[in-house]
């Protein structure tokens, strides 16, 4: 797969959403996952939590998930090992949706 | 019967959620909500719109007068986006503004807020912030409740309306999760602007009358899905919808999609000056009949998005009406059933015939095969919004040089395509839509 084209900056786009982050993760990923799978999740993924550095190495950071359920529907059946809503009270808060 | 603790138990507090519970509360039975966001709405997210009339067979005019609408939608534009050009149908009519056929543009927080509200008013329970994990099964496998950390609540009937990301489903009714080719992703922007200036910018009267458009075309780079853009009050609501398995094989990911999207300058016109107050995502469940899952199980029924009820007709998306009516009849005929005291799968059939008789059932059915058509009219995507930019172009544009009739323009144009391509795809679209 072609490397995808990426300018925008969705750090900062997700940075005027309120969140309350949980300090464990709700989803959890395969050890040493599919590059093939991972890149799949590189475009899926609204929040831009799945991303691959310079160096080729792979990166997943669960703050500032949508809970939008995405990558489980991409790669629920191979890479994505667990996906649970975050704790009561936990993540994302919509104030208009 | 045993005794439990509430006759039915909501899961979700959405469009179908607080509606079944209003539905329960109005016939006398004891009900809770549970939601997981702190407040309702507060993990819900819409483009979007709804259309009215079914919202109207629940709630009186007079109460509607309090609904928390943005604006009333009396312009209905659809667009063509090639990379360079756009071409946008503007439609108006005075039927759009009638009690039943009107429809706002709304956002999900407030609005959600006002659906608890009513249910809370009627005699609903609500718990919101909490996280349900899990049914609670009877030796025979009727779900009787519901498990959220170590609290366990049971009920005659549970209602579900988690949404389209239900963990639940699979528990309630052996669903399995749909395909990544059956499924879209949504992303959203919203952007705050004076009212004033969308009115303006919306070509309307007043602050209360709004656009809504849909655009197809260049927007997602070939692939199956489109723009949308709706004006709330004091707000812009910009976002794309695409199917999942199409962006995972795409160059560009969703995100880059929209924030080109927005660059370009039919769009970027209508965020000028907008700052930026939510960015949010959501799945659309966008496979039809086909993903359904069974609507009851014993002691179960599903409504809304966790019953994937949901169209994207191409030129209109609809959800948010199908899970207001569903959340009615689901209450409905969970309060007749704990009457009668048959709340097994058999029992709760009700809802079933009620919904097959309903628009509801009549639009998935009857649409069944218009996701596959849609999936592979790649030319809505890439080719005939640049045939219309090339023809509207030697039409419009005028450069001084000798001008052609119009039949010379377009028939070189048409031909581009092929003939038995267009009548291929006219024939497919007036089929399946």
């Amino acid at each position: 797969m072609s490397k995808p084209i990426i300018q925008v900056n969705v750090d900062q786009l997700l940075s005027v959403d309120k969140f309350l982050p949980d300090e464990t993760s709700h989803i959890v990923l395969s050890e040493d996952p599919d590059t093939a799978e991972f890149e799949k999740l590189v475009r899926v993924c609204p929040a831009a939590l799945y991303k691959i550095t310079e160096d080729g190495s792979k990166r997943f950071d669960h703050s500032g998930c949508l809970e939008c359920g995405t990558c489980r529907i991409a790669c629920g059946s191979t890479i994505v090992e667990k996906w649970q809503y975050p704790d009561s009270g936990y993540g994302v808060q919509y104030r208009y949706g | 019967m045993d005794e439990r603790d509430f006759d039915a138990i909501i899961v979700g507090s959405g469009c179908a959620g607080p509606i079944a519970a209003y539905e329960l509360a109005k016939a006398g039975k004891s009900v809770l909500v549970v939601e997981r966001g702190d407040y309702a709405g507060s993990k819900n997210m819409t483009g979007g719109r709804i259309y009215t009339h079914s919202l109207r067979k629940v709630f009186s005019d007079e109460e509607l007068l309090s609904a928390p609408f943005e604006r009333k939608v009396v312009h209905e534009r659809l667009a063509f986006m090639a990379p360079d050009a756009n071409l946008t149908v503007d439609f108006e009519s005075e039927k759009m503004h009638e009690v039943s056929s009107d429809s706002y543009t709304v956002l999900r927080g407030p609005f959600d807020q006002w659906l608890a509200e009513q249910a809370e008013k009627a005699g609903a329970e609500y718990i919101c912030g909490i996280t349900v994990e899990e049914l609670l099964k009877d030796d025979s496998g009727s779900v009787i409740g519901i498990k959220a950390g170590e609290d366990e609540l049971t009920a005659q009937v549970v209602i579900l309306c988690d949404g389209v990301n239900s963990l639940l489903a699979e528990q309630a009714v052996n669903y399995k999760k749909p395909a990544p080719t059956q499924i879209a992703v949504g992303i959203k922007e919203t952007y705050a602007l004076p009212a004033s200036v969308i009115t303006d910018r919306c070509l309307v009267s007043n602050d209360n009358e709004g656009s809504a458009m849909l655009v197809a075309g260049n927007v997602t780079k070939g692939v199956f899905g489109g723009g949308f853009l709706y004006t709330n009050k004091e707000s812009i609501s910009l976002g794309i919808v695409a199917s999942i398995d199409a962006v995972s094989k795409s160059d560009y990911p969703i995100y880059q999609m929209l924030d080109d999207f927005k660059k370009h300058p039919q769009i970027a016109a209508w965020i000028k000056d907008g700052k930026l107050i939510e960015y949010s995502g959501h799945m659309v469940p966008e496979g039809g009949l086909q993903i359904m899952p069974p609507l009851v199980g014993d002691g179960v029924l599903l409504a809304g998005e966790s019953a994937m009820m949901c169209i994207n007709f191409g030129y209109a998306v609809r959800g948010m009406d199908y899970a207001v009516a569903a959340g009615q009849m689901a209450g409905q005929a969970a309060a007749a059933a704990i009457d009668k005291g048959a709340t097994s799968a058999a029992g709760l059939q009700g809802y079933v015939s009620a919904l097959e008789n309903s628009f509801v059932m009549k639009d998935m059915k009857s649409f069944a095969a218009e996701p596959a058509f849609l999936e592979n009219f790649d030319r809505m995507f890439c080719g005939y919004p640049e045939l219309a930019r090339n023809i509207f172009n030697q039409m419009l544009v005028i450069d001084g040089a000798p001008t052609k009739h119009i039949k010379n323009i377009a028939m070189p144009e048409i031909k581009k395509i092929g003939y038995m391509n267009i009548l291929r795809d006219m024939r497919g679209a007036l089929r399946a839509l």
